[in-house]
């Protein structure tokens, strides 16, 4: 590239003294120009003569010796050189700009572990995480790498997993806990056992799928490959009619003049500045997103989410956490203590997630000494003895069954009645608990432009509405097996406008097949979860239904970016022929709209890149 | 099977536009993609035919940009 520069330099200073012409001879001018010609432009004249003998005909550097060369002849020399110095300039900037952009793009990527610390007795051994096997000890230390997927055998420490989540709050990791690769260890010394090896760990798939992401093209890149196809050949073309029709049909034109505006159309019909900024938009798009902890597999996601009408939610997993949780404790008369302290004893044997849900609200050790017996009553609850009391918790069956009256109240969620001392003592409702940002998820969708919001569950009618409700959807569908979900889904296909788009939010594991039906699946809380990497065209790594709306932000932001791009060089690219036709715009201009304008158009592509304020 | 080639000094986004045609036109090829800016190719086809796919995909790639060179990723 140096030398390419030090040729630019020289060639324009013989240039400079041959337009400036001190001494006031033709033939001297001529030979400075001629010299200064060669100086720049030798390169590209000598492409384009290897390039024809080996049978390829129209390249860039063909049209521009061609447009050149013979500007020479019809004897505008300042002009041929002219526009081979700028042609070029341009291709130096080019070539920065896409270098330059590859290297921000590898930089984005930069999560790939370079080596893996393994222990091999008492020795540590600097390897390749590709050599590493499945069951190797390895250790990490601070501001590391983790290189491989595995399990932490010792050593506590914080993790940044934000290059895989896009979350910058630091994960705190002990012994027993898994660690993913590609996170970075902060501040401790671990050591961990390998339980994948590197092709089949985080980081690798990670990468694998973004740097695979483009070989699903968009319909506007598909777009700009057709159009690229027939640009060339058709300008081409109407350059060889302009450069000998009129003169002969017009009376006083002349052959000079209308040459001059041919060799214009031919500096003007390289369609590099589309083929170039398309694509890098839509890969700059999808590497942003990638650093938000958003996976799009391709340029054709990303395009078809950014038109996105209507937005599916699956309830549990996506907006609610599908974990039980107690949410509401009635007391009649006991202190609240005391009565969840009671019913989590009597439901210490059981392992149900109610159970389970009550243990944990409750938070302290259950002392065996202060149960005296314990029985289950199948389908209805337990009847226990605990401090010489007799408990009963269950369902509404049980209190019937015991003939203890209680308060028949609507209530949502799983709840459970107890009684004691065979008087009703109050119940505590247990349920799925909401997201914390599930309400500013659904808000921000409507912001974003999407027109409906639905959600889908299993659950009953009054749960379902309950979190639908408080979450401000539009729509929402309850009671439902999993065959009604795909009908569902079929419906709101029909629903939504010619070009407008569906996509469907859910964990990616139980809802394969309405995540195919879905003109976009999106999976949530793909960290870790193998099947809904493979499931989704959009993988959500962390839990948030919130990330959807910022998918979407950055995927208009894309397309935004990409359709610019397509006008604005088609546009000048049209305007510049013309003007060149009817003989208003110089070779100068031609040269802008070739190389001009795709430099221009690849530093707008960069703006995708950038998705740190979305 | 997939295979993934990197083209070393990939110059011109319309060239790698022109080799992912001319590659998807091959036989036996079932998809092809060239990645202007991570200057990879991938190469999805039938596996007995992937040794003639690789020595025709590289004539393709030396006729339309001579400086460029394929290795295996």
């Amino acid at each position: 590239m140096k030398s390419h520069l030090r040729r630019i330099i020289l060639g324009g200073i013989i240039y400079g003294v041959a337009v400036v012409n001190p001494i006031d001879n033709f033939w001297l001018e001529v030979a400075l120009f001629l010299i200064s010609f060669i100086v720049v432009g030798s390169d590209v004249v000598w492409r384009a003569v290897t390039n024809i003998l080996k049978g390829k005909v129209f390249d860039e550097n063909f049209l521009m010796s061609l447009a050149t060369i013979g500007a020479f002849f019809v004897g505008d020399f300042s002009e041929g050189v002219a526009v081979m110095l700028f042609y070029q300039v341009g291709e130096l900037f080019q070539s920065y700009a896409v270098a330059k952009s590859r290297k921000s793009i590898a930089e984005l990527m930069d999560i790939r572990p370079d080596y893996a610390n393994v222990k091999k007795g008492d020795e540590i051994v600097r390897m390749d995480p590709d050599e590493v096997m499945v069951g190797d000890l390895i250790v990490i230390k601070a501001g590391e790498k983790i290189p491989l997927d595995g399990r932490v055998v010792e050593g506590v420490t914080m993790i940044d997993t934000s290059a895989l989540t896009g979350e910058s709050v630091p994960r705190e990791i002990e012994a027993g806990n898994d660690v993913l690769s590609g996170c970075i260890n902060i501040n401790g010394f671990i050591t961990v056992e390998v339980t994948k090896e590197y092709g089949e760990s985080t980081v690798n798939k990670i990468l694998d799928l973004v740097e695979n992401a483009s070989s699903k093209k968009s319909k506007s890149e598909q777009f700009i490959t057709k159009f690229a196809r027939y640009y060339t050949p058709v300008v081409v073309i109407i350059a060889a009619v302009l450069a000998f029709v009129p003169p002969l049909l017009i009376e006083g034109a002349t052959f000079d003049d209308w040459i001059y505006r041919a060799l214009s159309f031919l500096v003007v019909s390289c369609p590099c500045a589309l083929v170039i900024s398309v694509p890098l938009s839509f890969f700059g798009g999808i590497g942003g997103a990638s650093r938000k902890g958003i996976l799009v597999k391709g340029g054709n996601y990303m395009e078809a989410l950014a038109k996105a009408e209507i937005v599916v939610f699956d309830k549990t997993g996506t907006l609610t956490k599908g974990v039980f949780k107690v949410q509401e404790i009635h007391s009649v008369s006991l202190p609240k203590e005391e009565f969840l302290e009671l019913t989590a004893y009597a439901e210490s044997y059981s392992n149900h997630p109610i159970s389970l849900s009550l243990q944990s609200a409750y938070g302290k050790d259950i002392d065996q000494k202060r149960i005296l017996s314990v029985d289950e009553i199948a389908g209805h609850g337990v009847s226990a003895v605990i401090d010489n009391r007799l408990v009963l918790a269950g369902n509404y069956k049980l209190m019937d069954k015991m003939d203890i009256s209680y308060s028949k109240s609507e209530l949502t969620g799983t709840v459970v009645h107890v009684a004691i001392d065979r008087q009703y003592a109050g119940y505590i409702v247990i349920a799925d608990e909401i997201k914390e940002d599930a309400v500013a998820a659904v808000e921000s969708l409507k912001e974003a432009g999407i027109l409906k919001t639905v959600m889908l569950t299993g659950d009953s009618k009054s749960i379902g509405e309950k979190v639908g409700n408080a979450l401000g959807i539009d729509k929402v569908y309850t009671e439902l097996l999993p065959a009604d979900k795909v009908q569902i889904m079929e419906d709101l296909l029909k629903e939504k406008s010619n070009r407008g788009m569906l996509a469907y939010a859910g964990d990616g594991i139980n809802d394969a097949p309405v995540l195919a039906r879905a003109d976009i699946g999106i999976a949530m809380g793909g960290l870790g979860s193998d099947a809904a990497i493979e499931a989704a065209d959009i993988v959500i790594m962390t839990d948030e239904p919130s990330k959807i709306a910022t998918a979407i932000r950055i995927s208009k932001k894309t397309l935004n970016i990409a359709l610019q791009n397509i006008v604005f060089a088609i546009g000048i690219k049209i305007i510049v022929l013309i003007l060149s036709a009817i003989g208003l715009a110089s070779m100068w201009a031609a040269v802008f709209a070739d190389v001009g304008v795709t430099v221009l158009a690849i530093i707008n592509s960069f703006r995708a890149l950038h998705v740190s304020n979305i | 099977m997939k295979k993934t080639f990197r083209l070393e000094g990939l110059g011109c986004a319309n060239c790698a536009a022109k080799m992912e045609t001319a590659i998807k036109k091959l036989d036996g090829v079932w998809e092809a993609s060239v990645n202007f800016i991570t200057t990879k190719l991938v190469i999805e086809g039938e596996e007995e035919k992937m040794a003639g796919i690789m020595t025709e995909s590289e004539k393709i790639i030396k006729k339309i940009e001579p400086d460029v060179v394929m290795k295996k990723a």
